[in-house]
């Protein structure tokens, strides 16, 4: 990241909304269909004004109500909630009970921060292209896992606009789970687990027995996950400190006090030929006890250097807020655009379009006729924001064609 | 792939099954899905329901002290029985089967509409049901639970040959990383196993703990976890049915009778209905006093800061750390043990899952009994204490109320408290008045007096001319006299 970014301006931002913003899109992604739905009408925004000012419960009738309303209160961003059974707006007016989360996206939140003691090149809010690679296999794994396992097909992936990444689910029933079963299928998905002070964050299996199915078909591409990242870039077990944190993830016992001592005599090794080598020969020579034993140790660090670490809270319940995607992150000032999945391996944080240069970019075309009077909904399509709106139209056109399909199977559906 | 016994195998035992369909209730369990409907008459209505209550609210208890499953099924299966809810196998044609099953029913319904009407009352009997389903289910044998399999709609498929071949590894795998049971041989387990394939929303706790394989979303539930369907199925409609029970309830032609029935029985459940109603442990004359009566002492006994804390804590169910303080230590002198003392804060807080309960809560009340951290034995706070350390803040309730309530709220408060026990608003001008000038304990002292104007006249104070200091001291009084009341009264009966 670069030191220098100026600061995003409310000014700038105002700009962004008026002109760039793509509220039509938006729309359409949360109501599933062209005319207003309480998909839309009894969701909830929140803003965050500068200050930090924090405005819950707003809801619109429509996308140029919504609109009106962030031009008006310029915010630094705002969050998408879940539909509630009444207009939030009306929350103060309807008795409590007759308030309650209804239908929500099924949300994940990767952050790089919980990537902290597995990557040597960051930490903290720092993000790289190198680390970068930890978040492109978490969406390998997990948008792979979602579609085959639970089969959910409308998967919107979008680039938190500074070190992690949101993923949106639009499947009828993922927007109909109860927090109950939110928190069971985040169950299935966590993987990592224990606070800083516990060495191994992987135990997912009793003893020796065999990895979970759903994990077990994960493990060859997170095994090259582990060796082009952690043995390569990230070099985790070059350091002293790395390669203590390996040996005590492994099972006491004679190889791993041979491995002490041949790293306390030669530290220079690479965590590859640690790995490979030292650790690979000697795993390999093991009789059926031991090696069913050391098998187990090394899937499990496998999984602990490499497995998606999600952000479990957000998930799990209907009424937690997350940033809406096309925000600007305000210290980057950074987009927080849509990613398409296919393509996640190249997508560089870097690139993403700022707000200041979109803008920019909007002063060098000539005004047309039409932009020039008062509304500018379709600016975007001149800039370099465009590609990711249409990432974003395109999605909306299947969940409108999943409505579509629905209407006509059951014509009598209401939700 | 060799032949699979076909599941259904085991259900084609129906030939012993038909002999009981002359049975109104054909089966032992229990959907709930059709409201009894021939005449029922008032003090049934009312005996059915007592009873189911005191099995629930055993249960309730049962949970608020962490006892295990083993033992909780046991006292469940105990209460039961002193209850007459015990339920026999359809096996026991020596039983009155229908009668058992239709007190069963009749209980559970009206229960229905006494909680059907707030939020927390529906979770609570959500769960308190549940688990004497899951009792009842645990206890039934294979025949019973054949037939109820097939009584109730389940909407299960079971898996055909070609996916069990197609996804046989990822099912043993599924298999041998979630059994407990060491050493099966794993081919051979899922070979005889029988799937069913239903959406994995159906199985959340069992997709929670990768007890399954999931596939396109459906969950492949091996026949010896088809429980989890069973238990998630009557919790998903029972809570359906409650909702719609509720917003039902306000347009039901109301016959007079039934909705004091219906106060009553909700009420109990709130305060806890096992000792009150139940068999009557005499542990009034003792100095152990147990959660259940602390309600009863409350009323009767309280000096007006503690009067306050509680009366706040049933409203909000919930009460800020140096309201816990004061009232906690209160509590512990006053003389619950530290079981009970959990089992009083588990049930006031009742609007905190268990989880938030035992994280946040539970080592304080043990910190507080001086089970935890340096391990000292706190004192209950004094007057003085109260008066002036640790003054309340915008949204606390502790403190002393003469002291630290606007007059206003204070006289009120006061009315509220202790008018049923003597105190009217005449008397209300001299309390004022000390309030005015400070002495707060006068002011409390007096009260105690108005309050128990039978036994001590005016300056008498507490006894013997003394004058409020400590809480306890107080509370410890006002229960004296209460008992020395008691065997006057019966003296003169005697006499």
């Amino acid at each position: 990241m670069s030191g220098n970014t100026p600061s995003v301006t409310p000014e700038v931002m105002l700009a962004f909304y008026r002109r760039l913003y793509p509220f039509k899109s938006i729309f359409s992604w949360l109501n599933h269909e062209h005319t207003p739905t309480r998909l839309f009408t009894h969701r909830e925004f929140a803003f965050t004004l500068p200050g930090d000012v924090y405005l819950r419960y707003n809801s619109f009738n429509n996308a140029d109500e919504l609109k009106k309303q962030v031009c008006n209160l310029n915010p630094t961003r705002f969050e998408i909630g879940p539909v509630y059974s009444a207009r939030p707006k009306d929350k103060k007016t309807v008795r409590p009970a007759a308030f309650s989360p209804q239908l929500r996206e099924l949300v994940f939140d990767i952050d790089m921060t919980d990537y902290d003691p597995v990557r040597t090149c960051c930490s903290g809010a720092d993000i790289c292209r190198l680390c970068w690679k930890f978040i492109a296999a978490a969406v390998h794994v997990l948008d792979k896992s979602i579609r085959d396992q639970f089969g959910y097909q409308r998967l919107l992936w979008v680039y938190s606009g500074r070190r992690g990444i949101h993923l949106w689910i639009s499947d009828k029933e993922a927007m109909e789970l109860t927090d109950e079963q939110r928190k069971a299928l985040v169950g299935w998905m966590t993987v990592i687990q224990g606070g800083k002070e516990m060495h191994k964050k992987v135990n997912v299996r009793q003893g020796t027995k065999p990895l979970p199915p759903s994990i077990q078909s994960s493990m060859r591409f997170l095994g090259e996950v582990f060796t082009n990242l952690t043995l390569g870039t990230q070099k985790c077990f070059q350091k002293r400190e790395g390669w203590e944190e390996l040996l005590r993830l492994l099972p006491s016992g004679a190889t791993t006090s041979a491995l002490r001592t041949q790293w306390d005599e030669g530290p220079q090794r690479t965590s590859a030929e640690k790995w490979n080598t030292d650790l690979g020969e000697r795993y390999a020579a093991l009789g059926p006890p031991e090696h069913d034993i050391m098998k187990a140790a090394i899937e499990d660090i496998i999984l602990q250097y490499t497995y998606p670490r999600l952000d479990a809270e957000v998930s799990k319940h209907r009424n937690h807020l997350l940033k809406a995607p096309f925000c600007v992150h305000p210290k980057t000032g950074r987009v927080c655009v849509p990613v398409d999945p296919s393509s996640i391996d190249s997508f560089d944080p870097e690139k993403v379009p700022k707000v200041m240069d979109l803008l920019d970019e909007l002063d060098m075309v000539p005004p047309t006729a039409a932009g020039e009077t008062g509304e500018h909904h379709s600016d975007w399509e001149r800039t370099s924001l465009k590609p990711y709106v249409d990432i974003l139209d395109k999605h909306v056109l299947s969940l409108m064609e999943d409505v579509r399909q629905r209407k006509k199977q059951e014509p009598n559906m209401n939700w | 792939m060799r032949q699979k016994p076909k599941a259904s195998g085991s259900f084609t035992n129906a030939g012993s099954v038909e002999q009981h369909s002359n049975l109104k209730y054909p089966t032992r369990l229990n959907f709930y899905d059709r409201p009894p409907i021939e005449d029922i008459t008032l003090e049934e209505f009312e005996t059915c329901a007592l009873d189911r209550l005191r099995v629930l609210a055993e249960i309730e208890s049962s949970f608020a002290r962490n006892r295990p499953w083993d033992e909780l099924k046991k006292v469940t299966s105990t209460q039961c029985e002193n209850h007459g809810l015990k339920l026999h196998a359809s096996t026991a044609y020596t039983e009155d089967l229908d009668g058992q099953r239709r007190r069963d029913h009749v209980g559970h319904f009206v229960l229905r509409l006494a909680f059907c009407r707030s939020e927390e009352l529906r979770r609570r009997f959500v769960k308190a049901e549940l688990t004497l389903f899951r009792v009842r289910y645990e206890e039934d044998g294979i025949v019973d639970k054949d037939v109820f399999h097939r009584s109730s709609k389940f909407d299960w498929e079971e898996a055909s040959d070609e996916e069990l071949a197609q996804y046989k590894s990822q099912l043993a795998a599924a298999a041998a990383s979630s059994s407990h049971t060491h050493a099966t041989s794993s081919t051979s387990h899922t070979a005889e196993e029988t799937y069913y394939k239903v959406r994995w929303t159906r199985v959340p706790d069992l997709v929670e703990k990768r007890k399954v394989f999931l596939k396109h979303g459906m969950a492949f539930v091996p026949r010896r976890e088809i429980s989890s369907i069973v238990l998630q199925e009557f919790q998903t409609r029972l809570e359906k049915a409650l909702e719609m029970t509720a917003k039902a309830l306000p347009r039901l032609d109301e016959d007079t009778r039934i909705i004091p029935i219906l106060d009553n029985l909700s009420q109990g459940f709130l305060a806890g209905v096992s000792s009150e109603w139940g068999n009557t442990t005499s542990s009034g004359d003792g100095s152990e006093v147990t959660a259940d009566m602390v309600d009863d002492i409350a009323r009767k006994h309280y000096p007006a800061c503690m009067r306050n804390l509680h009366d706040c804590l049933r409203r909000d169910r919930h009460l800020k750390h140096f309201g816990r303080l004061q009232y906690g230590l209160f509590l512990k002198v006053l003389g619950l043990s530290i079981d009970e003392a959990i089992l009083f804060w588990r049930k006031s807080f009742s609007n905190i899952q268990d989880d938030k309960f035992n994280k946040e809560y539970r080592y304080n009340i043990r910190h507080s009994f001086g089970l935890e951290g340096k391990r000292a034995n706190y004192a209950a706070k004094s007057c003085q204490q109260i008066l002036l350390a640790d003054q309340p803040g915008t949204s606390d309730n502790h403190g002393c109320p003469y002291r630290h309530f606007a007059p206003e709220n204070l006289q009120t408060a006061l009315l509220s408290m202790y008018s049923s026990q003597g105190l009217t608003s005449a008397d209300l001008p001299e309390i004022m008045h000390t309030v005015k000038n400070g002495h707060y304990h006068v002011a409390c002292t007096r009260v105690f007096e108005i309050t128990h104007s039978r036994q001590v006249s005016k300056g008498e104070g507490i006894g013997g001319g003394e004058s409020v200091t400590h809480p306890n001291q107080y509370v410890t009084k006002s229960r004296e006299l209460e008992v020395k009341a008691q065997v006057k009264d019966e003296d003169i009966v005697m006499g």
